[in-house]
């Protein structure tokens, strides 16, 4: 074994493979284009119908343990349904859901047990993190006071004007907790909208002073159930970029196909087929990262291969994603410089995930210390 | 033989225990890196005899039948000889193209009579084999063949050149593409494929230097040359078909060959470990944070290969592209290799500007050599951008 490339398996179960296919087929059906459309400017972004859809198959407890209604099949599985997601570029609160899970869940074990329950039950959760911009940042700005209460704002928190339960990472005495605030704790005008780059994904500012938590986890559990979500949240939003890049792929190659300039199909142009090919290749190297992640990564805290895996996976989801919306507006023309033309969603799309649980820079230096420093 | 986990385990051991016992020391004389540029006498009388020696322990063409030379095992056999043949930094596998594209050609497609002449000969290394496909106005572009074999009685009259001939001035045979009909519709149906002696008369190979400065490569010369009609492979006006099966497998998309150890292995590992051992501004080279951006790429693009390896043996990962994993690993596989070694080469410091021959060279100018001789890699069996292109068409379904 190289002891740079490290592990380098590749064993998703009978059960997770099938829900790929499950997956894919549930997007192409249900989740046409026009549907995925039809939400862009709506103001919680979902079809509620769908989502319910995908609550009934077991998808909001899809990485947790069937003690508490989750699907049992291990936390990878999430991955599969992600790729299917982000293939059709479908918008829903998944994924804030499933990382609001998987962080109370690893941090509190059973005590989270009825929050656990509500969420595979269909209930929206959120993890709100950032205190800014930075995703490398401690965030512990919010305070969780001596009598109780939260003083503070966090930014950016996905889904935060659907989500009916949050996850505040907040400081008491200088260690991070972890404060599950319900939404009826929440003032008025606690949630403000931010304005996203991705009109299928949405994100709020939320102003928690003054709530009182339902429940709080304390311990050493909450800093690696911190670390290990943020991981998983990489490698989920890469399981959905590689799926949008597919997809971007194959719309730059339907137009190729049948765009003819100078009485010929502008796909036998080699300046538009090769760079063609790279995002194909890419595409495949992200996808194989991917499942690698799911297959290295575990319900208990994550190894250093599982670490390297996820942000390995995020890197080269992203270069991809962001080559394959850049190149479609481009290959488009005129008309992939147009609000119709799909590409403008797959850009949007790919802005949005670069920086998601942090961008490559953000991985690729500490992906340098994991390969490097051990030597 | 059976092919469970425990038997293999055994088998590795063994190979490994003959490994040490059995492979060359360094003979004190450059050997080359791969099977494109053997160069001298020296070289291949040693070559062959290792050949014959890994054949003889029973360790080459494991898979292929018994009848034949080989041993009737399971592929997985060949393939941990071959990882330990690269473990061990053992010289290589010289006879390339008959171990690797004639042998499966002939086993797949070859006549009884075929087989039984040439396939053993090819594992022993008793008889050496050249390709003759590309020509000097034709490298990429094969369906353009232009070298005649005409019809005379029991032969054909070869007149031409082929170019890129690797191995040429010492092998016995050629597979040769030949054109046996000017008047076809499809430029396709006038070429013809033959299994062709090359020391006869009429037959010259003269040897071209390459950028690394060694040699390998030959430009073929046929003047009137009287081959035997029984040299023929297939039906006259068939070699198309022929010859698109030995691309399958020189280009790894159909299993098959005898061995993969046909060049040096240069892993990640050995880049990063004589990086780590370089400085730059009075500093460990590897503390440099541009220097350590770069190596996560490379680092990535090593894994990525390993991985899709992996996923090309997982149907159920990879069917919505069919064979497409198989078609891009040259296209992938390559061109990484290509960057690795010049990155390599390039941050030596003045020590980077010495070639084989100094004393003074970083590990003898290795990396120099190496990158310059990956382009064998980059341009043989079919250029990186023509490799893009069956990529996009066969793959993407884009047009020609």
């Amino acid at each position: 074994m190289s002891p740079v490339l490290q592990n380098v398996s590749i064993g998703l179960s009978e059960e997770q493979t099938m829900l790929l296919d499950v997956a894919r087929g549930f997007v192409r059906d249900k989740a046409p284009i026009e549907v995925v459309r039809a939400q862009l400017e709506t103001e919680t972004g979902f079809d509620a119908p769908i989502w319910q859809a995908m609550v009934d198959m077991g998808w909001a407890g899809i990485s947790l343990p069937d003690t508490f209604g989750g699907s049992g099949m291990g936390v990878g599985s999430a991955v599969p349904v992600f790729e299917a997601l982000g293939s059709g570029l479908l918008g829903t609160p998944l994924l804030s859901t499933t990382l609001a899970g998987q962080l109370i869940w690893r941090a509190g074990g059973e005590s989270a047990a009825d929050w656990l329950r509500r969420l595979c039950g269909g209930a929206v959760g959120s993890v709100a993190l950032l205190d800014q911009a930075d995703w490398g940042a401690a965030n512990v700005g919010v305070e969780l006071n001596p009598d109780g209460t939260l003083s503070g704002t966090k930014r950016y928190v996905a889904d935060a004007g659907v989500a009916d339960i949050f996850i505040a990472v907040a400081n008491e005495g200088g260690a991070p907790v972890l404060a599950i605030v319900e939404r009826d704790a929440l003032g008025e005008v606690a949630i403000s909208r931010n304005t996203l780059i991705d009109l299928t994904k949405r994100a709020g500012n939320v102003d928690f002073t003054g709530a009182e938590p339902a429940q709080v986890i304390r311990g050493d559990s909450v800093a690696i159930a911190l670390r290990d979500t943020l991981l998983l949240g990489a490698l989920f939003t890469a399981a959905e970029a590689a799926g949008a890049a597919d997809k971007c792929l194959r719309s730059i190659t339907e137009y190729l196909k049948t765009r003819k300039q100078f009485g010929k199909l502008i796909g036998s142009y080699q300046a538009l087929k090769h760079p063609t090919v790279d995002i194909y290749v890419g595409m495949e190297n992200a996808r194989s990262f991917v499942y690698h992640g799911a297959t290295v990564v575990g319900d208990t805290a994550l190894s250093v291969d599982a670490e390297v895996a996820c942000r390995m996976a995020k890197v080269s989801a992203d270069d991809v994603m962001v080559y394959a919306g850049d190149r479609s507006v481009q290959f488009h023309g005129g008309f992939g410089f147009t609000w119709e033309c799909d590409s403008t969603l797959f850009i949007r799309r790919a802005q949005w995930a670069q920086q998601m649980y942090g961008g490559a820079l953000h991985h690729r230096k500490r992906l340098a210390s994991l390969l490097l420093d051990k030597r | 033989m059976s092919h469970n986990k425990a038997a293999l385990s055994a088998f590795r051991k063994e190979v490994a225990g003959w490994m040490e016992e059995n492979v060359p020391t360094d003979p004190g004389f450059l050997l080359p890196l791969t099977f494109l540029e053997v160069g001298t006498e020296q070289q291949l009388d040693f070559l062959r005899e290792w050949q014959h020696k890994l054949w003889s322990a029973g360790y080459l063409g494991m898979h292929w039948p018994s009848e034949y030379g080989g041993q009737c095992a399971d592929p997985a056999y060949q393939h941990i000889v071959d990882r330990e043949l690269g473990r061990h930094n053992a010289p290589i596998i010289f006879n390339t193209i008959g171990l690797n594209w004639v042998g499966p050609l002939l086993l797949d497609m070859g006549t009884d009579e075929e087989k039984a002449k040439y396939v053993k000969n090819i594992l022993s290394g008793e008889e050496i084999w050249c390709q003759g496909f590309s020509e000097p106005d034709h490298g990429s572009d094969l369906g353009a063949v232009q070298t005649r074999a005409v019809r005379d009685g029991d032969d054909y009259v070869v007149n031409g050149s082929k170019i890129w001939t690797t191995l040429g001035n010492y092998a016995d045979h050629m597979i040769l593409l030949a054109r046996t009909n000017t008047n076809t519709e499809r430029k396709y149906d006038g070429l013809s494929f033959f299994l062709s002696p090359m020391k006869i008369e009429g037959v010259e190979a003269h040897p071209i230097r390459k950028v690394t400065g060694e040699y390998g490569f030959n430009q073929t010369f046929f003047t009137d040359a009287r081959i035997p009609a029984s040299c023929l492979m297939g039906e006259d006006g068939g070699g198309w078909t022929v010859a698109m099966k030995t691309l399958e497998y020189e280009r790894g998309v159909t299993a098959g060959q005898a061995s993969g150890h046909w060049g040096v292995t240069i892993q990640i590992d050995d880049m990063i470990d004589e990086l780590s051992q370089l400085e730059h501004d009075g500093e460990p080279l590897l503390s440099d944070p541009v220097v350590r951006d770069d190596l996560v790429s490379f680092v990535m693009d090593a894994k990525a290969l390993s991985l899709c390896g992996r996923r090309m043996a997982i149907p159920a990962l990879n069917s919505d592209y069919p064979m497409g994993l198989a078609l891009s690993v040259k296209y992938r596989s390559t061109e990484y290799e290509r960057r690795m070694k010049q990155y390599t080469a390039s941050k030596q410091g003045a020590q980077s500007a010495l070639y084989v021959g100094d004393a003074d060279a970083v590990r003898g100018g290795f990396w120099q050599r190496a990158y310059f001789s990956n382009f064998g890699a980059t341009i043989g069996g079919g250029t990186t951008q023509v490799q893009a292109n069956i990529v996009a068409e066969h793959v993407l379904g884009l047009p020609k």
